[in-house]
């Protein structure tokens, strides 16, 4: 038997701290009350480090650094900002293992896709903006479009290092100050970007890191001094930020959750959508807001079609995440795990059919098999609700119309995905669908030029591309 | 008076049951506007994906005992080639010594799984790995161009048989495929299966003569129906030879085949492939895409010349810790 020997990815590529302080006004800090929080590794529940934890007089400092900062970094030429996010980029560049093996310590994903597919968007990301910052009098916003002032941003704990750099790029290209917190769970990479700042020699106060809980988030978000909010994140939390930010003349853009429809007709390259499913669902342990979560296929091909999706999911590996050849990493924390698991049992108490991808899971650690749900209708909550795991509920359709029918029926729309080999289907289906991301026959892929954001409560603004200026400009 | 080679019979004996196409599809054969319609209804091939796909098994980091095996497995696996105007009976002789006996500094090292010739070579290098275990394939059917009468290419591949080849190597007629002449492709198959007797019989396409992957596609599928016990790339005689995506597209046929035939059809990857990471990477497709099933010599080759050498290297590296140089290694 071909068993691939063990290929970790050795951790002495990054050294990390005992602890960790806030990052305000250039400067690492303790919280004003001294709280620290522990952060691990999903993989082994081992304690990574210990770090400062934000409350409201950090939000307080923060912002008030980041105002102070604003008039000289909005007031530099944009060619000038250019040149220090040019430098942020390259550096991501040549720091990029460390930063990979951090993340997939801190969050738990693989290896495969903190170094092939985070830290390579992470800098590109940088670079796009980059290009930007000299030119935004050509991005059809006015011939001299203003920034807004202090960004606060809130990010999550799925693709940490990625989230941070949708947010922070086009802020700094744009002329505003920032202060970021990014989740409790996943706090290092952050911090490891907040030294990348200091060692491109970003002046004070324009990037500021908060590491905290969510009552650090409702103060920044709720702060009179910030003028604009950025989130990603679950629903029910945007929902609480949209509440508080209304009527402040605050500017907001939400990035939510999804329930992603991923479609495949009869004539779809089949081996391919396969793959496409398997990378919809399975990226990242699941744990992505455009997850195709949802896979709608044609009744003539779906016994077929979950044929092959089964005998591809017995061949995931998962397990160690800094191993080279794992597939399928840790879930992110003991809590997630639990809705995950809640959300599933409910699967099966409402009646549809479980399966479970026959693999091993680790004795410690955060862990969730590979599952697909069979003979789930409209009415199941595992086709409603958002699971933010590795759990695929199936659906078939008989006609394009009920495809599309069913692919909206949610209260979401961030993603959908479409699989056939016929081009003009491809062009009718995918202007029916209420998502914001449509990909044919293909899934999850980005670039820093494309547009990405949500229809319903899947959120608003996008972030990405030439629109993606929009939400930092005054337009 | 014994039959040679010269005076077999030219009429071609009845087609066995085991020839004809596999049950379920017995219809797709009936004329070639049902096998057109077969082949075309076969699922089609997204390139993005397929390439994407192909690429991201290569990122598969193979170590240590991994390493170990899949290079012993490789060395099993290669079909050790030489097709050239210019081969000598001392050469085949030569390349036999070699293939049985890859590293005379370490016996452990294992056989190749044959020698690949032309037919006028078969038997030379019968002789020369005769004891030894080491099949004996022939490149017959007017190869490389296949541009010949049948009834040439099947005195070829009777010459070839008759002389003792165990394995025969055809190409197909790219110009019929291309065409849409799908049928006299299939014939000519057959033809060539029923004159190989119980050789074993491999189909190359010439993959990168076909241009797009749904007709490579295709073409696996044709070959399997006509009875094809392996299909193979290609000819190593044109620009684009073996690639991970054309290999791993035959791989999934040959899964798809036995899955709806029982019928294990064997691939083989030819031209190009040089180096042990590239041959592991292959490995990798293989027991990814069609299965553990398929990681033997019985249903996986390597049409290769250069590779036995790197590999070799490779494993003397692994047993020393050093890596050696060409010299450690014999050069044919």
């Amino acid at each position: 038997m071909f068993a691939y020997a063990p290929a970790p990815e050795s951790r002495g590529h990054v050294d990390i701290a005992p602890s960790y302080g806030l990052f305000i006004d250039g400067e690492f800090t303790d919280a004003a009350d001294g709280r620290v929080f522990k952060t691990v590794s999903p993989a082994t529940e081992e304690v990574l480090s210990e770090v400062a934890q934000a409350g409201a007089a950090d939000v307080e400092r923060a912002v008030r650094a980041a105002r102070a900062a604003f008039p000289g970094w909005s007031g530099l030429p944009g060619a000038e900002r250019a040149k220090y996010l040019f430098r942020i980029a390259r550096i991501i560049q040549e720091r990029a293992r460390e930063l990979a093996v951090l993340e997939t310590l801190d969050n738990g994903k693989p290896i495969r896709e903190t170094r092939d597919a985070d830290l390579p968007l992470v800098a590109a990301h940088f670079f796009y903006y980059a290009g930007w910052a000299d030119k935004l009098p050509h991005a059809g916003f006015g011939q001299n479009p203003r920034p807004l002032g202090v960004a606060g941003q809130v990010i999550p704990w799925n693709f940490p290092l990625l989230m941070l750099a949708w947010k922070i790029a086009p802020a700094l290209a744009t002329g505003n100050t920032v202060v970021l917190k990014p989740a409790e769970t996943t706090p290092l990479s952050a911090l490891f970007f907040a030294g990348v700042c200091r060692q491109a020699g970003l002046p004070k106060g324009v990037v500021n890191i908060l590491p905290g809980y969510g009552d650090a988030g409702a103060a920044l978000v709720a702060h009179p001094d910030v003028n604009k909010v950025a989130f990603t994140g679950s629903t029910a939390v945007g929902k609480e930020i949209a509440r508080t930010v209304a009527g402040t003349g605050k500017k907001l853009t939400l990035e939510l959750g999804g329930k992603g429809a991923n479609i495949v007709f009869d004539d779809a390259p089949v081996d391919q959508a396969v793959e496409g499913i398997v990378g919809g669902i399975f990226f990242n342990q699941g744990q992505v807001c455009c997850a195709g979560s949802r896979l709608l296929v044609q009744e003539s091909i779906a016994d077929e079609l979950l044929d092959s999706l089964k005998r591809r999911l017995a061949t995931l590996r998962l397990g160690d995440p800094l191993d080279k050849n794992t597939d399928i990493g840790a879930i992110n924390s003991a809590e997630q795990l639990a809705r995950i698991t809640r959300l599933a049992e409910t699967g099966e108490a409402e009646g549809a059919e479980r399966w479970t991808a026959p693999c091993e899971l680790p004795s410690s650690g955060y862990w969730f098999a590979p599952t697909l749900f069979t003979n789930v209708s409209q009415a199941h909550t595992v086709a409603r609700d958002e699971i933010f795991g590795p759990v695929l509920s199936v659906l078939t359709f008989r006609t394009p119309d009920e495809a599309v029918a069913k692919a909206n029926n949610s209260q979401y729309g961030l993603s959908a995905g479409i699989w056939t080999e016929k081009g003009s289907r491809i062009l009718a289906v995918a202007n029916k669908l209420r998502a914001g991301v449509v990909w044919s026959n293909t899934f999850n892929k980005f670039d820093p030029t494309s547009p990405f954001g949500g229809y319903k409560e899947s959120g608003f603004g996008r972030e990405g591309g030439r629109h993606g200026l929009e939400a930092y400009l005054d337009v | 008076m014994s039959t040679t080679a010269h005076d077999a019979p030219a009429a071609a004996p009845p087609v066995p049951a085991s020839a004809l196409p596999p049950a379920p599809f017995t219809d797709a054969t009936a004329s070639n506007r049902a096998l057109t319609r077969f082949l075309h209804g076969l699922p089609g091939v997204d390139p993005v994906g397929l390439e994407a796909r192909a690429a991201a098994l290569g990122t598969r980091s193979i170590k240590t005992t991994a390493k170990a095996y899949a290079i012993d497995l490789a060395i099993s696996m290669i079909d050790l080639t030489t097709l050239e105007g210019a081969d000598t009976p001392g050469k085949v002789r030569s390349l036999g010594a070699k293939g049985a006996n890859p590293d005379p500094t370490d016996r452990s090292t294992p056989r190749v799984a044959a020698l690949c010739v032309y037919p006028d070579m078969v038997a030379t290098a019968k002789e020369a790995v005769a004891g030894t275990g080491i099949n004996v394939a022939s490149v017959a059917t007017a190869f490389p161009a296949g541009r010949a009468a049948l009834d040439v290419k099947l005195a070829d591949v009777r010459s070839a048989v008759s002389a003792g080849a165990d394995e025969v190597d055809m190409v197909i007629d790219r110009g019929a495929f291309l065409a849409g002449d799908y049928l006299k492709v299939y014939d000519e198959i057959r033809a060539v299966k029923e004159a190989s007797g119980a050789a074993r019989l491999k189909v190359i396409f010439e993959t990168g003569e076909l241009s797009t992957y749904d007709n490579i596609r295709r073409a696996s599928w044709l070959g399997m129906l006509a009875g094809a016990d392996f299909i193979k790339t290609s000819t190593g005689k044109v620009a684009v030879n073996a690639t991970p995506s054309n290999t791993l597209l035959m791989l999934q046929a040959v899964r798809d085949f036995r899955a709806q035939t029982g019928v294990q059809v064997g691939v083989k990857p030819a031209g190009g492939i040089r180096t042990s990471k590239d041959a592991i990477k292959f490995l990798v497709l293989v027991n990814e895409t069609a299965g553990e099933d398929w990681l033997h010599p019985h249903w996986f080759r390597f049409g290769a010349s250069s590779l036995l050498n790197d590999l070799l290297m490779q494993r003397q590296k692994l047993r020393t810790g050093r890596y050696s140089g060409p010299d450690y290694v014999t050069v044919d």
